[in-house]
């Protein structure tokens, strides 16, 4: 079930599901992060979910953004005041 | 040879800078049922909202990347390529120069076209579509210029600008009947109001910058924080970071060899923290400070000066003395008491 923010609640994500993938992104601006996402999504299954730690408070906007326009899920996103976190499941289409 | 097949879905690819022009050449394309998908360009260079954001982290304003913006308002995909590296070659070495700053832009477009169109045969697109205007810009988009860009990208004809497409010679789309030449447009100038009327035709109302002026390149002060930098260094290379970093906070260089980056608020603190990793550092812990990075090799005599210089710009500026907090990455942390520097002392002409 979806969040009215398009997003899942941590505890809706299968406890088993860990990340297929973990990417560094912080210290990189928007639109790097979604760059090494667009490209790591490639490598992975359909699925699978990609960890993204960012620092770009521009994120919030434009990972999602990028997801939505390619299928993709975000499961949860994490803040505190110096670090975004996302879970992407890469579409299963 | 680019082959040609007949009755089948006409692919374009459309250069999305994010800003108008090119929201509206797309939308032109997707109106005469081609299918579009943009590409947009990663120079580091590029001004999106996000630097500002960095800065004003509380504003209300969208923190948005306007390409993914545009594309997602127009309902097609974008693929956001890195050129950061070839990119440079255009910047240090531009071979029709530059504009008023350090803007390259004829070689700029020149190298994206080209982009543009390697992709557009990687991928069995049948043509490149841009937002250019005849006259709009005061060098890239000169009558005179496009066949240069056409001819030296090697998209030839190819190449097609729907918004002043009737200014030109019909391109092979057009000729072909792709798309058909009596419903693109004959803008040409520096006036936006063509542009405003057909957006506003399209009920678009929330738009990036007019003309999609979105480089630091072509900003008086961004250049000459590069030009700087370049001095310093004693050549013209440069990586992410260095121009990444000429975006944020102040810059502040008491000699040739070393130069202070201090934020300038919260947000941009926050976002020099993520390069204290590799930087010598320094904040103060016994007043409100910003997070101040020193670029360049220092000695000890200079890091104790820098401190007496970041002093000024925390709260106990008029104390008699503040105790800073110094990060070396290769050394460790210590703690210096120093007296700030004096208003007067922190030279004018040290501010880059």
């Amino acid at each position: 079930m979806l969040k009215k923010n398009g997003m899942y609640k941590m505890s809706q994500i299968n406890p088993m599901a860990e990340p297929a993938k973990i990417l560094d992104a912080r210290r990189l601006l928007c639109p790097m992060p979604v760059i090494r996402i667009q490209k790591q999504m490639k490598e992975l299954q359909a699925g699978d979910i990609l960890k993204v730690f960012c620092t770009d408070p521009g994120t919030l906007q434009d990972i999602p953004t990028w997801c939505r326009m390619y299928g993709h899920d975000i499961l949860n996103t994490e803040e505190s005041a110096t670090e975004i976190i996302f879970f992407i499941q890469k579409s299963l289409a | 040879m680019i082959q040609t097949t007949e009755h089948k879905q006409r692919k374009a690819v459309s250069l999305i800078s994010g800003g108008l022009d090119s929201m509206l050449a797309t939308k032109a394309m997707l109106d005469q049922s081609i299918h579009v998908e943009g590409l947009n360009f990663y120079t580091g260079f590029c001004h999106s909202g996000h630097t500002s954001a960095i800065r004003n982290n509380r504003k209300a304003k969208p923190k948005r990347n306007d390409a993914l913006w545009v594309a997602e308002q127009l309902g097609i995909k974008l693929h956001i390529i890195d050129i950061v590296d070839d990119y440079k070659d255009i910047v240090i070495n531009p071979q029709y120069g530059y504009g008023k700053n350090l803007n390259p832009c004829l070689d700029c477009k020149v190298f994206m076209v080209k982009q543009a169109k390697d992709w557009m045969l990687e991928n069995d697109f049948d043509f490149i579509i841009t937002g250019e205007v005849i006259g709009q810009r005061p060098k890239s988009q000169r009558k005179i210029f496009m066949p240069i860009v056409a001819k030296k990208s090697g998209a030839d004809d190819r190449l097609l600008r729907p918004l002043c497409a009737k200014n030109l010679e019909p391109t092979l789309p057009e000729r072909e009947g792709w798309v058909d030449r009596d419903k693109l447009f004959d803008f040409s100038g520096r006036s936006r109001k063509p542009q405003f009327a057909m957006a506003k035709e399209h009920g678009i109302e929330d738009f990036a910058q007019p003309a999609g002026g979105c480089c630091v390149l072509t900003d008086a002060n961004y250049t000459k924080k590069l030009y700087d930098l370049w001095e310093a260094r004693g050549n013209r290379n440069y990586e992410l970071d260095d121009i990444i970093l000429l975006k944020i906070g102040r810059h502040i260089r008491p000699q040739e060899h070393y130069k202070l980056i201090i934020g300038r608020e919260e947000g941009e603190n926050n976002f020099l923290e993520g390069y204290r990793y590799a930087y010598t550092n320094m904040r103060s812990i016994s007043h409100n400070s910003p997070l101040a990075l020193i670029d360049g090799e220092v000695t000890a005599e200079e890091i104790a000066y820098c401190a007496r210089i970041v002093a000024r710009f925390t709260d106990g500026k008029h104390a008699d003395n503040v105790t800073m907090q110094i990060t070396s990455p290769s050394t460790g942390e210590w703690q210096l008491n120093v007296k700030p520097l004096a208003e007067t002392d922190v030279k004018k002409e040290w501010y880059v």
